[in-house]
């Protein structure tokens, strides 16, 4: 059930150049999938749509929920100054996540780049059995993270959970060159990859995975006005007739954000 | 606890407040939001004769005050309209009217005429979407060309036609006028106005379709100068629309002359916006001692 709601911010703190973590309380935490979204509103009125903002993690208790994004226009730099105690609106919970049963007893990648990269936290928790039951889902779990340059976030975070890899652009920390290198490097392989991240990363994930014989679903994002399903805002091109629309399109919002690679025209 | 309930040739409603096509889809989406018994009436998304794929994206901007869209009317057709889409909204106490779109004259027919075997309580014909090639927008831009699709529309219409106007006009009472003339029996308005945002760090524009139909809370004094201006030129009944995110707003559309409002883009904004403004229509009545919305429509000369 979708649910608009007033909820209060825990704390904030910036983890990278223009990279804030908003930690969140709210009921919505009580129900979320790793690679979920919530729309947050901003409180000036001039700006009115949520923005849709991916789920970094939850806490253990799921009485709160953590956001961890990259300040890119008048709304989320109006977030970037929120402070403890303060009420921020949100929608959700949004979008169908990653499908996790899926990862059952398998070897899984976590494949993200950029602002791609928080979603994959809660998702490389649940995986590796440190969240909910505790239980192990993956039979293991390399992460494969690619920044631009030093100015890494999150990265100590993940390696609670898992083996972590690191691609830079300029080379300053892991392999010199973006993910796709990292992984031929460090001959990485698995029976599933999970992604997020820039539009030419997805596509190089999707014949990384071609290559390795192993499925890949992927997370996009797009402009999005209502988050709900309603506007036909956030479309991608699917490879085949979508059922909601009988067109090639599906929505990103609801039908996604993560979506199967095979079935996404990227 | 006022009387709410509105007459729009001869349909009643159960109050005046409906929502503004494409900003609801059939209702499903909303539906987890708002009770849809509630609601006077449902506008669906535009429905054509085959599935509509739509534009590129990005079709969504937000400007100040806001958005623009360019969704250019995705749909998935009438068939899938008729089987999906009306049986979901006939398990509410809620009218249905649906939006109809074309690219020539015999599209808007095709479709005026399968749903008029329908269960949808009105036609909602829309000559005025900014963001589509052919038809749509082109129909609705001048006098003459309103009255004669009004006109063939009428004639294979057994559902009463709601006539939906754009504001990208000279003159919206002539396009008012003429719809009336060719026998409309009701008028919406307004749809959105066209726009263009530029990204000036990519020095390109935002939208893929480069202009896109403005809604949002900043364009409501235009919409209720509009409905003032057609109230005061046509005796058939109008639906005001164009940037209600409150009762208030829609009390000055009611008073402007609107016999019943709808919202829109304030969905994707406030999903609980419909219900509310039917609350705090009953409020104002009340607190304004009105027994019933019709004491208000109009009433500001």
């Amino acid at each position: 059930m979708k649910k608009k709601v007033n909820s209060t911010v825990l704390s904030q703190e910036e983890l990278a150049s223009d990279i804030y973590s908003l930690w969140i309380e709210s009921e919505l935490a009580a129900d979320v999938k790793p690679g979920q979204f919530v729309g947050v509103y901003p409180s000036d009125k001039s700006t009115l749509l949520p923005r849709p903002i991916s789920i970094c993690e939850v806490n253990d208790e799921r009485t709160a929920l953590r956001l961890v994004y990259r300040t890119a226009g008048k709304g989320t730099r109006e977030f970037s100054h929120l402070k403890k105690g303060r009420n921020v609106q949100l929608l959700g919970v949004l979008g169908n996540g990653f499908p996790v049963d899926e990862c059952e007893g398998k070897d899984v990648i976590l494949i993200a780049g950029g602002i791609g990269v928080p979603p994959m936290l809660q998702l490389a928790k649940e995986l590796s059995g440190f969240a909910g039951e505790g239980v192990r889902k993956a039979k293991s779990v390399t992460v494969v993270l690619g920044y631009r340059n030093a100015d890494v976030f999150l990265k100590e975070e993940f390696e609670q959970y898992a083996g972590v890899v690191i691609a830079t652009e300029d080379g300053s920390i892991g392999t010199k060159g973006n993910v796709g290198d990292a992984i031929r490097e460090g001959k990485i392989t698995g029976d599933i990859i999970m992604s997020c991240g820039p539009m030419p990363m997805l596509r190089a994930v999707k014949s990384i995975a071609a290559e390795m014989g192993a499925k890949a679903y992927i997370s996009l994002e797009e402009r999005m006005a209502c988050g709900v399903g309603a506007c036909l805002g956030c479309v991608c091109k699917t490879t085949h007739k979508d059922a909601h629309s009988l067109v090639n399109n599906a929505r990103i919002c609801t039908d996604g954000p993560v979506f199967d690679a095979e079935e996404v025209d990227i | 606890m006022a009387d709410l309930r509105t007459v729009i040739a001869g349909v009643e409603f159960k109050n005046p407040v409906m929502t503004a096509s494409g900003t609801f889809g059939s209702g499903m989406e909303y539906g987890e939001f708002v009770d849809l018994n509630r609601l006077g009436a449902v506008v669906t998304k535009g429905v054509a004769n085959v599935p509509w794929p739509g534009n590129p994206t990005p079709r969504v901007a937000e400007v100040y005050g806001g958005m623009l869209n360019a969704i250019g009317l995705q749909n998935p057709g009438m068939e899938m309209f008729i089987e999906r889409d009306i049986p979901f909204l006939k398990k509410y106490d809620t009218k249905i009217i649906a939006n109809v779109c074309g690219k020539s004259v015999e599209d808007y027919l095709e479709v005026t005429e399968r749903l008029s075997d329908t269960e949808v309580d009105m036609l909602e014909i829309n000559i005025s979407c900014p963001n589509v090639k052919e038809g749509a927008i082109a129909f609705g831009q001048k006098a003459e060309s309103v009255f004669n699709i009004t006109s063939k529309i009428k004639k294979v219409s057994k559902k009463p036609v709601i006539m939906k106007l754009s504001p990208n006009v000279t003159d919206i009472t002539e396009m008012a006028k003429a719809a009336e003339a060719a026998g409309a029996d009701a008028l919406s308005l307004i749809n959105t106005i066209t726009g263009m945002k530029i990204d000036i760090n990519r020095r390109s524009f935002v939208l893929a379709n480069k202009t896109g139909g403005m809604s949002g809370p900043a364009i409501k004094p235009v919409a209720v100068r509009m409905v003032y201006q057609c109230a005061n030129a046509v005796n058939i009944p109008i639906i005001g629309m164009g940037g209600i995110s409150n009762a208030d707003d829609a009390v000055e559309f009611l008073l402007a002359g609107a016999t019943a409002v709808a919202v829109g883009a304030y969905n994707f904004i406030n999903p609980y916006a419909t219900e509310e403004v039917v609350d705090g229509i009953d409020a104002y009545l009340d607190r304004n001692g009105f027994a019933s919305v019709k004491d208000i429509i109009g009433i500001v000369k």
